[in-house]
């Protein structure tokens, strides 16, 4: 009975100990938050940096502030995020698919592995500019920016994720005459869950550049025409605006991939 | 009539530096009800032979008949279990085990309801909703067996299913495959390199060679050890007989294996 209470109480402190562990580390967390911040604020105020190139927190606040007020924010911020999250959910589903593809072909995957290969080596956004003759200076143009520089490498990673599924898995399948429809279903694609998913929190990042590269290009409205707009006019205040809200969006979109994440992944 | 007929097989398998032959001229014939063990060693094709009768593999020569019916037609009627378990880490125990239904398009409540009193049967009570890695090795393997019986095969195929499973565990699961079998009535066939298992367990010995896979003997398993459980056979004092005989044909193959 002793010994019971005993293990109950070391329990306890074992949780204890977690929990005190975590809060030093949120705690840590929070002040390099704070120390970046302050050391930016004052190094502007007492000029060890040029505020003209640098600007402050309380400059990026106001002027964040200020164009939270007359709605222009909220409308580049939008649009912006509007084609990032097409972009982002177009290249994966098409990588996904491709690689699909690829799996149900193995004939068509051997001839196309070498235009894999030189696609997935071609800077991307270097087609920056054939897209946006073709698709004209527009919403579609971006979002195909956003969507075209993650899609080769997604099919390319997904596609090797599909062939090292374990063959035993496969077996089991065939055994009960399953069908390549079936295998793929129940075997196949569940096994590479995982897989999908990181390539999916790669996607995040990489449909960003394409969207922002895109805008700098396009040039008329979000948050990467705001970068090159800034730049034009040496208003930095604006380029780090523009940084910092990026920044945000694309650490909530991270967020959710790891939601779906849980919520697809149910063995973890 | 043969309930499986195994005629005249030979498979090589080909790359694009050799062709190697597995089988070479093997025939057998197993009666329905019958439990046979395929004892050898290491690459002597068993378990291409398995592939075979299970459909899976086309031979290159030979033709494998159940009930005079070509076996690439008869997936549903035969059952397949792996040296691991297999079960697929993703599905639920309960998802698991309707797998082979839920393939065949046969799934219904009513099977639904045989299986899980069939895992119940195994001592599997209240797992249904948690995932494989929840349980340990031979609940695991248990769940298996109820995932190959779940469809019903008239056939069922045993491809080293305990090697992967501590001694102890592997006793008891002999003695639970052997009795589920003999009460369902099933026709088994086990592959194998452990002697004792094969002999505690089956009827009908068969012992293949190596380079290409032959069938080098046919042990007829006395009727006084086919009639006790395998673990009890284990005991009897004409299960050491049996053993000698096959070990002493097995080491004369296994000299020119170089062991």
């Amino acid at each position: 009975m002793e010994q019971k209470t005993n293990t109950k109480i070391l329990h306890n402190q074992y949780i204890q100990s977690l929990k005190k562990e975590k809060r030093w580390i949120r705690f840590y967390q929070i002040v390099i938050f704070i120390v970046f911040f302050a050391i930016w604020e004052i190094a502007s105020q007492l000029q060890w940096i040029d505020p003209l190139i640098f600007s402050s927190p309380s400059k990026v606040w106001a002027l964040f502030l200020d164009k939270m007020a007359d709605g222009s924010l909220l409308a580049d911020l939008s649009y912006t995020l509007g084609e990032t999250v097409l972009g982002f959910i177009l290249g994966t589903l098409l990588g996904t698919l491709l690689a699909a593809v690829l799996w149900w072909s193995p004939m068509l995957s051997k001839i196309l592995d070498p235009y894999l290969v030189i696609l997935n080596s071609m800077p991307k956004v270097a087609l920056g500019p054939i897209l946006i003759v073709a698709l004209g200076p527009s919403f579609t143009s971006i979002v195909a920016m956003g969507a075209i520089i993650s899609i080769i490498i997604t099919t390319i990673v997904v596609y090797t994720a599909f062939r090292e599924v374990d063959p035993n898995y496969v077996k089991v399948m065939q055994t009960f005459g399953g069908t390549r429809k079936q295998i793929f279903k129940e075997a196949i694609l569940p096994s590479s869950f995982p897989v999908i998913i990181s390539t999916l929190k790669v996607n995040v990042g990489l449909s960003w550049v394409g969207v922002i590269v895109g805008e700098f290009l396009v040039a008329s409205k979000g948050l990467g025409y705001m970068i090159i707009y800034g730049f034009q006019v040496f208003n930095f205040t604006l380029v780090m605006l523009a940084l910092l809200v990026i920044a945000v969006l694309a650490t909530v979109m991270y967020q959710l991939v790891e939601l779906l994440e849980k919520k697809l992944i149910r063995n973890n | 009539m043969d309930f499986l007929k195994i005629d005249r097989i030979h498979h090589t398998y080909f790359t694009k530096t050799s062709a190697v032959t597995a089988l070479s001229d093997v025939s057998l014939t197993v009666e329905e009800g019958e439990f046979v063990s395929f004892l050898g060693p290491s690459g002597c094709g068993k378990t291409t032979l398995l592939s075979i009768i299970a459909g899976l593999l086309s031979p290159t020569e030979g033709d494998v008949t159940l009930k005079n019916q070509p076996v690439q037609s008869l997936q549903h009627d035969i059952g397949y279990m792996l040296q691991q378990d297999y079960l697929f880490p993703w599905k639920t125990i309960e998802e698991n085990i309707l797998l082979g239904l839920k393939v065949a398009g046969r799934l219904n409540e009513e099977n639904r309801e045989t299986t899980i009193r069939l895992l119940e049967e195994m001592g599997l009570v209240g797992v249904e909703s948690q995932f494989p890695k929840q349980l340990s090795g031979g609940m695991r393997q248990r769940a298996a067996l109820v995932r190959t019986l779940a469809t019903e095969p008239k056939l069922l195929m045993l491809d080293e299913p305990f090697s992967a499973l501590d001694y102890q565990t592997k006793l008891k699961l002999e003695d639970l495959v052997s009795n589920t079998l003999k009460s369902f009535k099933k026709t088994a066939i086990l592959v194998t390199h452990d002697i004792g298992e094969a002999i505690a367990m089956s009827d009908r010995v068969f012992l293949f060679s190596a380079g290409p896979g032959q069938i080098h003997k046919t042990f007829i398993i006395p009727k006084e050890l086919r009639d006790s459980t395998p673990f009890d056979a284990r005991n009897h004092p004409a299960y050491s007989d049996i053993f000698q005989t096959i070990w002493k044909e097995l080491e004369s193959l296994g000299t020119k294996d170089e062991y």
